[in-house]
Order: structure tokens, then sequence, then C-alpha cells
């Protein structure tokens, strides 16, 4: 793809962006990250509160290499991080998101992990959390090339909507040209329980307070193990103070 | 402490209490009895103020408030407690957090300070000692994966935490062994039977009001109060069966 022509919807890449956001930022540089063989990585990503953010990120992971990459997607206006990780022989590549929106924002996390060479291992998790008319997207795929036996890839995608009017979009994809590889993924989009709110409302917390003891679990699935996984679940609960 | 006057509720439209009126004074412990369907738990959901129990006519009063103005939350802090038939699962939120939040956020809904970590802990020890409740089990999720029995005592170790005014307690006693069952009795009573609180029991059986003596016990069929007396209606109910004594 041209990266100077501004992407349409016919990309799929940018079926659900913000278009008129992105035309503003466009075009958008790369941010490249190599990590040598054997050796380790790691990066914590908090998208600007205030502007529109968009980035690109493009990860190679040479053999045996591992790189630990955050995302905390909470900005108050457009938000988008794509991301390609291209991993060697035996690299391991973990992701972990959350985006959290509200109004009329538009959320995007792209992802594009490659599994070129054997037993390398890729995990993202991915947590939502839209209120307002947001719409949330997650389009991931996973690509296992051809002799790349022993890979282990996982999805897990989750999408929580505040309200019928959010919009949230997962699209999960594999693209496996090997066998004996391990590739799952799972995706859910859904409520609050009603029955649990209840059960927490009638022990004295107001509404608020009790929905975000409830998702607070829910984000933190997207930072565990994280170096700053505290601070970035801390800074998510702030964030979902506005939408609540 | 507890006035209900006339009281009419409906559930999806379909109307389940007709007319029920219960009064129940500071230091007296009620049992309400009745058949299956006879709107037992949507008596104790309507006072709690669940969503989709709507209240169609009628009053309560509870402590010179009008309870059914207040939200959920706002008739907890006013002194409420409703034990659940179904305590409800609640994943990656632990006990101890959560009611510590609980009781702190019913603390400055009064204008009190919150209680530190440590006032806490040691309340939480104190009752869940009372319940014979393992303090590491108050360290999990809120009853997941709890047995039937251990979901009912967690139950009581909030209401001891909590430390209501009133406590409502619907079908405590159902998925209770014997054991269980004398436990939870004796918490209810080491915890409620207190001269400035009260309880009210929602129950099929007998069996809890061996432990826990009622000073009434009410009878509810088709929505409405048809029967109320002393201990021995209870004893009366069991042995004749509710179509008997409630015609």
């Amino acid at each position: 793809m041209d990266s100077l022509a501004l992407p349409t919807r016919a990309d799929e890449a940018y079926r659900y962006a913000d278009l008129a956001a992105l035309e503003r930022l466009w075009p958008v540089a790369a941010q490249e990250i190599h990590v040598a063989a054997g050796e380790a990585g790691a990066l914590a990503i908090t998208a600007n509160a205030d502007a529109a953010d968009v980035r690109e990120i493009v990860i190679t992971l040479e053999d045996g290499a591992s790189f630990d990459l955050r995302v905390l997607n909470a900005g108050q206006a457009y938000g988008r991080i794509a991301v390609t990780a291209t991993l060697g022989k035996g690299a391991s590549f973990h992701f972990g998101a959350a985006q959290l929106g509200g109004g009329e924002q538009t959320l995007e996390i792209v992802t594009e992990v490659r599994h070129l060479a054997p037993d390398a291992v890729s995990r993202q998790v991915v947590r939502s959390v839209l209120g307002g008319h947001a719409t949330g997207t997650y389009l991931g795929k996973v690509h296992v090339a051809r002799g790349a036996i022993g890979t282990d890839g996982e999805q897990s995608i989750r999408a929580m909507l505040l309200e019928r009017t959010a919009t949230a979009n997962a699209r999960p994809e594999l693209e496996i040209y090997a066998d004996d590889v391990k590739c799952a993924h799972g995706c859910a989009v859904g409520e609050l329980d009603p029955m649990g709110l209840f059960y927490l409302q009638s022990r004295g917390l107001p509404p608020s307070e009790a929905k975000k003891l409830m998702l607070h679990a829910f984000i933190a699935e997207a930072f565990l193990g994280a170096p700053e996984g505290e601070a970035l679940t801390e800074a998510a609960l702030a964030a979902l103070e506005g939408l609540l | 402490m507890l006035t209900i006057n006339n009281l009419h509720a409906t559930v999806a439209d379909k109307p389940i209490l007709k007319g029920l009126s219960l009064s129940i004074n500071a230091g007296e412990i009620h049992a309400i009895m009745g058949p299956n369907g006879a709107g037992k738990s949507t008596l104790g959901y309507t006072l709690g103020g669940r969503p989709g129990y709507e209240v169609t006519g009628g009053s309560v009063e509870f402590d010179g408030q009008d309870l059914l103005a207040l939200e959920p939350h706002e008739r907890a802090a006013a002194g409420l407690f409703l034990g659940f038939q179904y305590p409800v699962e609640i994943p990656g939120v632990s006990n101890l957090q959560f009611l510590r939040e609980a009781l702190n956020a019913q603390r400055k809904g009064h204008g009190e300070e919150p209680l530190s970590g440590a006032a806490f802990i040691k309340r939480a020890k104190e009752q869940a000692g009372l319940l014979r409740f393992d303090m590491d089990m108050l360290k999990r999720p809120v009853n997941v994966g709890f047995s039937g029995g251990e979901k009912k005592r967690a139950e009581m170790v909030q209401m001891g935490i909590l430390a209501p005014k009133l406590a409502i307690l619907d079908e405590t006693d159902s998925g209770l062994d014997i054991d269980a069952l004398r436990i939870v009795g004796e918490g209810i009573n080491a915890i409620m039977r207190k001269p400035d609180k009260a309880v009210l029991l929602i129950t099929h059986y007998q069996r809890l009001l061996d432990y826990v003596q009622p000073d009434f016990v009410h009878v509810l069929a088709g929505g409405r109060i048809v029967k109320s007396g002393g201990p021995e209606l209870a004893l009366q109910l069991e042995s004749e069966g509710y179509e008997a004594v409630a015609a």
C-alpha cells in the first residue's frame, strides 16, 4: 500500500476509521522497533489525552527475542494504534490493550502478527469499554507462514458496552500455512451483568462505583504481568470516570 | 422501624404484590412463610429496589424515610440489608475490596470518615470468625466458586460487616446443611437480635426458625398477608400445610 495516499473505507484496515480525523494527521510515520536475537524489550503507550492520536508501530523480533507492548487507548478524541509484529524463530510477543471511549469517539486497534519461523509465541489481550455513541474496533490478523511449525498464537478480545448505542467491532483473523500450530481466539461483546450491579448497589455502592468495580477487573486483564501494569490500570480507571 | 402499607408491585407488568401490609418494630424478628409463587422473593426485591420490580401502589416507611423514594444504595446506607436467595457471583472483585468500598460508601452517606484498612480488616475478621468463615475466602472474588452453603454464610459475613438496622433475609436457609444452618442461625442472632435492630426472615420451612425464634409469623399468599400469629403459627403450617392454614 502506498503510505502517502489517504486510505479509504475500501481498505480493510481502515473500514471503521475516523477518516476526517485521520486526514489531518496523514501521513503517519511508522515507529520502528527492532529487537536483536535473544534480547527483550517493552513499551507502554498511553494515547494523547486531548488530541487525536494515530500511531503505527512496526516491530521486528529476531530469533529468540521478546517484546511486551501495552496500550491504553483512552484519549478524548480519535485513537488509532496499528501494530505489525514480525516474529523470528522462538520469538515472543505479548500485546495487551485497553480502549475506553464515549461520546462520538472512534477507537481502533489494528494488529498483524506474522509468525515467519517455528516456535514463536504471540499473545494478544484487548479489552474495550464503550459508552455513548462510541465505536471501538479490533482488527487482528495472525499470519503463520509455511514452515512456522510450533507456532502458538492467541487472541482474547472482549468488549463491554455501557450503552446500547455504542458499537464494538471485533475481527480476529487467522491465516495459517503451516501444520502443527496452536492458534486460539476468543471474542465477546457484552454488557455489565444487571444482577451483579444490583447486588453491589444493594450493599451500598452508588451505581457508578459499582460499575467501576466490575470494570476494574475486566480492564486489568489487558495489563496483567506488565511492568507498568498497575499504573496503566489506574490511568484506565481515571479515564473510566468520564464514561460513567 | 418498617411500615408497609397496602403495597402493590408488578414484575414485567404482572401484579405480584396485591395490597401487602406489615409493620415491624425495632427489636422484633418476623418470619414470612408462604407457598411458591406467593410473592415472597418479590417482596424482598421490591423493598431492596431491584430494577424491574415496579411499585404501583401503597407506601413503605423505613426509619422515618420514604423507602421507595431511595435508590438501592441509599436504602443500604439507610440501614437496610437484603440477603439474596441466590447471591450473585462477581468475577474479579474480591470480597474484602467490595465490602470495604461498600461500607465506606455507606459511611460517606452518613457524613462519617472512611474506616481505615486496619480497622476494616479487624471488623471483617471478627465477623468471619462468628460465621466460621475462612478469611482467605474473603480475599477471593465475590461468591465465585463458592458452594451454596458458603454463599449463604458469606452473605451473613457481609451483613455482620455492614451492620444494618433491618435485615430482610430471602431464603437464607436454602442450600444449607444441618451444621451450616445452625451456624447461620446463630450468626443472625448474634448480629441482629438487638433492641435497635430487626429482621424479616423469608422462608419456606420451619427449620431455620428453630434457631432464630421469630416474634411474629405471617403467611403470604396471593400477594398479601393472609394470616399472622406467633411462633406457633409456623409449627401449625409445618404440620398442616399452607393450604389448610391460609384458607
